[in-house]
């Protein structure tokens, strides 16, 4: 380890005392894999002058699972649920971009009414998210209330996720073509008031750490993102807009029906920690009102109807299957050989509540991907780790991770 | 982004850098470019500089196998311009022997999807300065997106009791992998139905 000896110059001139005895070097360690603040399985090697990290070498893929690989095995339909368990926070998020890469390639349009769920739970899932991340974020920097009261309001939309496909976390809900069933009138009634209640608990949460002392000094001026730097690391979502950058591909990129709704994209000033923990603040209260218009537009008379196109992609009604021998075909021949896509190669991105979610699916012509690969934005975050951790103190790790929003599934894939 | 729109800034690419430029291709409302490997470096920063396409993030990295093919791995870049508000997809088709130069000068952040790329494909990036692997084991051998990586791969691992370690082993299956091939045989199969032979 003698190669680490350094000797440190003063302003004064003086300089370390390096005699036989007193030897000083930095300091490695090990931040994970089993840390509480990394959010999962991450090991990051970590070289400490004193408490000032010097260097940051992530080394990722401990939860790698082969999703890609295991994706090429499998037909679209049955690798839909490979999706929910990338960013197992806002899983639906995911499936959307699932769901539009395959539309895309085969040109189907999908029903009014699908879109607009599809809206309401993508919305869903950026509450989902934002609440773990701002909460918990919080508690990596030292406060212990804000995810108890976070996870309380999660609990209520996870029972929405439940009440509309019947599982909590692993939804496989979005379905090319639509949404797999239609959303009951007692279930659009409660969300509207669960989103008449939100701002109140938002404004709790405001009030425990906005204006917190020890919150603001841990996270203002920490991890600051410029420009550039959000250009040259390839940054997306809050961590772009919380330097300023008004980008949300909600709005520059539209896909479903989101230039009908009327939000707010909030944008930071200085782009440290405590800006991007403000935006997520934000955001979700704009989510809530996008919750709100997708609600009351659900209950109009010209969006009612189906909520899957009918078609290759989809499966016949349950009625059709009844009388139709074709249909009863159709259904077993989906659900064994399952669709085939156009030869062709195709990138969809939703923005997904951490940034940019891309699926790259390349169709042979054939029942399977010949090749899909999922962009994480996660990934592209955490890459950017040594670039932002370097100079900070070693307290400060866990404030960064906590604001570029990590969680593993989606970064190891 | 209109069809239009896009072919037009094909156009200009493809006026800008004839030497690089190979293809220039819409479908399915993208830009598809494909290049030659030599040249990527320079043709990205003239993505990255030029100022109507002011390509300036980099959104993905990533490669395809087609193992019959004689440039067996198209490298396939994704860059995204928040200035322009525009896509494009840069594909550049290589040899397995082949290496394709780093665009980490360019864009830093290609630094972990060329470690991904190499850890999955084997693929070498010259001029990268860290190009170890990423996603798989400690100690990992073969490169697992290669069509021929079988989907189960070669060795598995678990906890041995005795020797209170973690050990590896070669893959043992108590049931063979249930991999279904459900293509209908009236489109899309290649082989001929037991019997059929007959008919023709």
């Amino acid at each position: 380890m003698d190669v680490d000896i350094r000797q440190n110059t003063y302003d004064d001139g003086s300089h370390d005392a390096t005699d036989t005895e007193q030897k000083i070097r930095n300091f490695n360690i090990n931040f994970g894999p089993q840390h509480p603040a990394a959010h999962g399985v991450l090991r990051m090697v970590l070289e400490l002058d004193g408490e000032i990290v010097e260097r940051a070498d992530p080394h990722i893929g401990l939860l790698h699972r082969g999703t890609e690989k295991l994706m090429e095995n499998r037909t679209y339909l049955q690798n839909l649920p490979y999706l929910d368990r990338l960013d197992y926070v806002a899983p639906m998020n995911q499936e959307h971009a699932w769901c539009l890469a395959i539309e895309r390639l085969a040109g189907v349009e999908i029903p009014r009414r699908a879109s607009l769920i599809r809206v309401l739970y993508s919305e869903i899932g950026r509450v989902l998210n934002h609440l773990l991340n701002t909460t918990t974020g919080a508690m990596d920097v030292g406060a212990l209330t804000p995810p108890l009261w976070g996870f309380e309001e999660r609990e209520k939309l996870m029972i929405f996720y439940e009440r509309a496909c019947g599982a909590r976390l692993h939804s496989a809900y979005f379905r090319p073509g639509g949404v797999h069933q239609d959303l009951p009138p007692e279930l659009i009634d409660d969300i509207e008031a669960w989103a008449d209640h939100f701002p109140k608990v938002l404004d709790d949460i405001h009030y425990l750490l906005s204006d917190n002392r020890i919150f603001k000094q841990r996270t203002v001026d920490i991890g600051v993102v410029n420009e550039e730097e959000v250009l040259d690391w390839g940054f997306s979502g809050v961590m772009v807009r919380g330097s300023g950058l008004a980008w949300d591909l909600r709005r520059s990129q539209p896909y479903e029906c989101y230039n009908e709704f009327d939000f707010q994209i909030p944008v930071g000033t200085s782009g440290d920690c405590y800006d991007r923990y403000m935006c997520r603040m934000l955001e979700m209260a704009e989510s809530t009102k996008i919750i709100k218009q997708a609600c009351a537009m659900l209950r109009m008379p010209e969006n009612q109807g189906d909520v899957l196109a009918r078609g290759k992609l989809t499966p016949p009604k349950r009625s059709d299957m009844k009388t139709s021998m074709e249909a009863l075909i159709h259904h077993f021949k989906l659900y064994t050989e399952g669709f085939k896509l156009p030869q062709g190669e195709v990138y969809a991105a939703v923005e997904a509540p951490k940034g940019e979610f891309g699926v790259f699916l390349v169709s042979d012509g054939t029942n399977k991907p010949y090749r899909a690969k999922l962009r994480a934005p996660g990934y592209l975050h955490l890459q950017a780790m040594d670039h932002m951790a370097k100079g900070h103190q070693l307290a400060d790790v866990s404030a960064i991770i906590a604001t570029m929003d990590i969680v593993f599934g989606e970064v190891d894939r | 982004m209109s069809e239009e729109a896009l072919k037009e800034l094909g156009a200009h690419i493809e006026l800008k850098r004839p030497d690089d430029v190979l293809k220039t291709e819409v479908a399915f409302g993208e830009l598809n470019v494909t290049v030659t490997a030599a040249g990527i470096v320079d043709f990205v920063d003239f993505l990255k500089t030029d100022g109507t396409c002011k390509f300036s993030s980099l959104v993905d990295i990533t490669a395809v196998d087609h193992p019959e093919r004689e440039q067996r791995f198209d490298v396939v870049y994704h860059f995204l311009s928040m200035y322009q508000n525009h896509r494009i997809r840069v594909i550049a088709a290589l040899r397995e022997e082949e290496t394709i130069p780093s665009i980490i000068s360019v864009h830093p952040s290609a630094g972990w999807f060329e470690r991904e790329t190499f850890d999955m494909f084997g693929i070498i990036f010259s001029g990268h300065p860290d190009l170890r692997r990423l996603l798989t084991d400690y100690g990992f051998r073969g490169h697992p997106l290669r069509k021929d990586f079988p989907a189960t791969g070669y060795t598995e691992v678990r906890y041995d009791e005795e020797l209170k370690r973690v050990v590896y082993e070669p893959v043992s299956l108590v049931q063979e992998y249930r991999q279904f091939d459900n293509l209908s045989p009236w489109e899309g199969a290649k082989y001929i139905l037991p019997g059929d032979e007959k008919g023709a």
